[in-house]
């Protein structure tokens, strides 16, 4: 680990690595692997290491047959037709297909680096086929990356923050970066670019969505600011996807503004009554099953008056979802329950007994689309709908929670990213910085980390190839 | 006098940690790890926490006494300081654990002694050997043979029967205490066996699919905990069976102490007693260089005490078998037997008490265990 900004600046580095998190310790290790000196600049401090990555649990993987902790097969196909049904097209296939191919090589690598991971349990059998879990969550596999970093000789600084990128004729000459207190300028001989997305620029946010999401919350890192993928599109970088795109879902009220991560996750949605802030409904709760409907609650909320809703919730279904980590507000009527939630009591009391009346009888089937439906209630809940009758009652509050953004920088097959005149000679991007390439839009779980993976790999190895 | 009996000499008979900080400060953690639950790989505490929603004392008393400290749950945690969440599962279940030893076994307060004080126990091993030594030159034998001519076999035996007595009769009460308040259900062969063998193989030190546990190596994994508790675990045992065997011996054939070579007492005595001295100059030396709040730092010193006394029981032990025949019998007699002394004495009161308390968790544990 370097200490003083005089040994970073001293040497010229093969290969700096901009970023902490999976794709850029990927990019690392196998240029390092290859002979290159490398340099690993990571924005957070030590504690904070490893972006979003931290918060990660597991990685999709494609597999002809039971590898590792996957049971079954995947193959390329199904894989793909999965990434088109949450991105509905807006993907490049030819990236794509390479990084669903390219997955089942990375799992024998990510266990060779020291990545464990978890033999499936009962809880979460129905992906044991499509995704493999790392042991402890994405914490322990940054862990074991920096370990295998240091054991390679890699360098790495913590907070080493790069503000820009210094880049003549198409070729990456140096960056800046603030570290120890100082403005250093260190050169290098490749970059590859992995410092996530700019979720965490709620100014950014807000001018890309509007003043509503100065109010979101950011379920991931607050060192994910975008400096560079800024710095980077200001050089004239050619970027893919949507800035005023990002993936939110919704979450507990009470999360903290950054890093929550995956304990903030609600799933009490579909056994709920959504009002917002003025008691009123707004969105069938019962559309589908969670999570394939868990991303779009995140902009339901966000168009929801100050960014809020609340979710209602009586005895018979406190037990039917994962638990939450703040406890529920309790109640033993509906109108008290609205009183501590500080909702307006007679527009939520008028709700719930609408509701209520609207819903029939029939067979209710917590796991899978029951067809329990209201009758003439407008929006309608098409499943699950059980009238709010048992105490106690339970609410949660919900808000928007920012996974990510989409735009990024262009890359091809190579991880090269391309300027006004074609490909940069030596600047490779990877992870969040170029996913939005591929996931255009949606989310397909576990995928981030594919693309993190595949693609940290592949720059790293053309990095040290252009450098040796 | 029946368990019965014994347990209403306690001030306390139920136990009631609701107002307990410590146990607050676990069930706050181990609601964030149930919504979270990225770690249940490593353990079995994560399995058995996700059978609730809502966690009783008598639950966190339970998870707390089979979580083993080996703190792959802290390293891997998102949430750890300087998050707000402030996540320190392995002390939060370290501290609860200790305090629940603490307040199940009878009487209250000399634990807190013992577990928090390391200066106590060397004082409890320095009272052993004056009492040995007084034992020794005012009760000298007329006549006996060996070891007997220091003490004589009818003073030793009687003052260890009586001294090994009393503490198992009081670790018993505290963990029957311990057993109702977890709400441990009629005992099978299954459980048992079950539980033995989470025990002998130390599984929760394996770090589920990792290699080991994360506790003097920061996030690294090693075996080490793992094989150095075993060999004091294991040590443990044959050293029992050396005195057992030896007992037997004793008092069944007349055949009397010092053994040859090719006795029991000495087959199992000497591994025995190699394999403790070895284990537990590793577990110090691991317990040196693993970070000290991630486990309870209050009772570091006595936990430190009390892995010094067992080692120091086991190597005197085999030293003393070394100088057989030589002028460093006496000295080392007596040495030895104040260790034994001060162990024996004090077990109710030290980290000893973990044995009979993790047994029973394990048991607990494979009571609930999904099938
Ligand atoms: C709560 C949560 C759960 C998730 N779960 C999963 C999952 O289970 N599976 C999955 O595949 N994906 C998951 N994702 C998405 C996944 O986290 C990302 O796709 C993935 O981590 C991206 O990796 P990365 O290396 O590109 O970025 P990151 O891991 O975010 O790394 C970016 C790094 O760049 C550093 N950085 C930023 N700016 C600068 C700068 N200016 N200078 C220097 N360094 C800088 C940051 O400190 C950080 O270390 C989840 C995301 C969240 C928020
Ligand atoms: C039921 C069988 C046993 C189990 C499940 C068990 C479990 C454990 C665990 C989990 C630890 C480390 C956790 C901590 O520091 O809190 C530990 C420490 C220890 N155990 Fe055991 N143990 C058992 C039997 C024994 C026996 C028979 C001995 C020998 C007398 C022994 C001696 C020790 C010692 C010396 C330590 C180190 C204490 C320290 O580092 O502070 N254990 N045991
Ligand atoms: S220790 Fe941290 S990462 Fe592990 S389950 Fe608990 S909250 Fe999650
Ligand atoms: S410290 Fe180890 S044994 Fe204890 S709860 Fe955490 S993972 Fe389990």
């Amino acid at each position: 680990m370097a200490q003083a900004p005089a040994e970073l600046s001293a040497p010229f580095w093969d290969l700096i690595v901009v970023g902490g998190g999976n794709a850029a310790l990927c990019a690392a290790i196998e240029a390092a692997e290859a002979g290159a000196r490398v340099l690993v600049l990571e924005g957070a401090p030590k504690p904070y290491r490893g972006g979003n990555s931290r918060h990660t649990r597991n990685f999709r993987c494609m597999h002809q047959g039971p590898i590792s902790v996957l049971t079954g097969a995947y193959g390329e196909e199904e894989y793909f037709h999965d990434l088109m049904l949450v991105t509905k097209g807006k993907t490049d296939e030819h990236l794509a297909r390479m990084a669903i191919r390219t997955s089942e090589s990375c799992l024998p690598w990510m266990e060779k680096h020291g990545v464990r991971f978890q033999p499936s349990l009962s809880g979460t059998l129905s992906l044991s086929r499509t995704n493999a879990f790392f042991l402890g969550g994405g914490k322990a596999l940054v862990n074991a990356y920096y370990n295998t970093a240091t054991d390679l000789g890699i360098t790495v600084a913590y907070e080493a923050k790069v503000s820009h990128i210094l880049i003549e004729d198409d070729t990456f000459r140096a960056l800046r970066v603030t570290f120890g207190g100082k403005e250093l300028e260190i050169s290098g001989k490749a970059v590859v670019l992995a410092s996530g997305g700019f979720q965490a620029d709620l100014e950014w946010l807000a001018r890309a969505w509007g003043p509503a999401a100065r109010n979101f919350l950011i379920r991931g890192t607050p060192y994910n600011r975008g400096e560079v993928l800024k710095n980077m599109l200001d050089n004239g970088a050619l970027s893919v996807g949507d800035p005023t795109q990002c993936h939110a879902v919704a979450i507990d009220g009470r999360a903290p503004k950054y890093d929550g991560g995956i304990a903030t996750r609600l799933d009490c949605v579909p056994f709920s009554v959504v009002v917002n802030k003025h008691g009123q409904r707004f969105y069938n709760e019962g559309e589908d099953v969670w999570p394939k409907r868990y991303a779009i609650w995140g902009r339901l909320v966000a168009a929801q008056p100050d960014q809020v809703a609340y979710a209602l919730i009586d005895a018979k279904s406190a037990d039917l979802f994962m638990p939450s980590v703040f406890p529920a507000v309790k109640a033993d009527s509906i109108s008290e329950l609205a009183q501590k939630m500080e909702l307006p009591v007679e527009a939520v009391e008028r709700t719930v007994a609408e509701f209520n009346r609207a819903c029939r009888p029939g067979n209710f089937h917590p796991t899978e689309l029951d067809s329990l439906a209201t009758e003439g209630l407008e929006p309608a809940k098409t499943n699950w709908a059980r009238p709010l009758d048992t105490a106690p009652y339970y609410g949660y509050s919900l808000r928007p929670g920012v996974t990510f953004t989409y735009l990024g920088l262009k890359v091809d097959d190579t991880a090269r990213v391309s300027g006004a005149n074609g490909r940069y000679t030596n600047v490779w991007a990877a992870g969040e910085m170029m996913a939005g390439s591929i996931l255009g839009q949606g989310y397909l779980a576990g995928f981030g980390m594919t693309i993190g993976t595949v693609f940290g790999r592949t720059a790293g190895r053309e990095a040290a190839a252009h450098v040796n | 006098m029946s368990i019965d009996a014994l347990a209403t000499l306690s001030n306390r008979t139920a136990v009631d940690f609701d107002t307990d900080a410590t146990i607050d400060e676990a069930r706050r953690q181990l609601e964030i790890c149930n919504a979270c639950r990225y770690c249940e790989g490593y353990c079995s505490v994560f399995p058995a926490m996700t059978l609730h929603r809502a966690f009783s004392d008598g639950e966190i008393t339970q998870l707390a006494n089979l979580c083993h400290n080996c703190r792959g749950c802290y390293y891997a945690c998102q949430y750890t300081a300087p998050h707000e969440f402030d996540h320190n599962l392995p002390r939060a279940l370290a501290e609860v654990r200790v305090e629940s030893w603490e307040r199940f076994i009878w009487p209250r307060g000399v634990a807190t002694l013992f577990q928090k004080s390391g200066v106590a126990l060397a004082g409890a091993l320095a009272a052993g050997i004056v009492v040995i030594l007084v034992m020794a030159y005012a009760l000298r034998p007329e006549s006996g043979e060996g070891f007997y001519a220091v003490i004589s076999h009818t003073v030793m035996a009687t003052l260890f029967t009586l001294t090994s007595f009393l503490p198992l009769a009081i670790i018993s009460v505290g963990v029957w205490r311990y057993w109702r308040h977890v709400g441990g259900d009629r005992v099978t062969l299954k459980h048992l066996s079950d539980a033995l063998v989470d025990a002998g193989r130390l599984k929760n030190l394996s770090g589920g699919a990792a290699e080991g546990c994360n506790y003097e190596k920061e996030d690294r994994y090693t075996m080490a905990r793992r094989w150095a508790h075993q060999a004091v675990m294991w040590g443990f045992v044959l050293c029992f069976a050396a005195t057992v065997s030896g007992t037997v011996l004793h008092y069944g054939f007349g055949i009397e102490a010092p053994y040859g070579p090719l006795t029991l007492p000495k087959i199992f005595g000497i591994p025995g007693g190699i394999l403790m001295t070895i284990g537990g100059i590793g577990l110090i030396g691991l317990k040196l260089r693993a970070e000290k709040s991630l486990g309870a730092p209050a009772v570091w010193g006595g936990e430190m005490a009390f892995v010094l006394l067992l080692t120091a029981t086991a190597a005197t032990g085999l030293a003393l078998y070394g100088a057989t025949g030589t002028a460093g019998v006496r000295p080392l007699l007596i040495a030895h037997l104040g260790a034994v002394f001060a162990l024996y004495l004090t077990l109710p009161y030290t980290k000893m008490v973990h044995v009979p308390f993790r047994f029973a968790a394990l048991v607990r544990d494979a009571q609930t265990r999904k099938a």
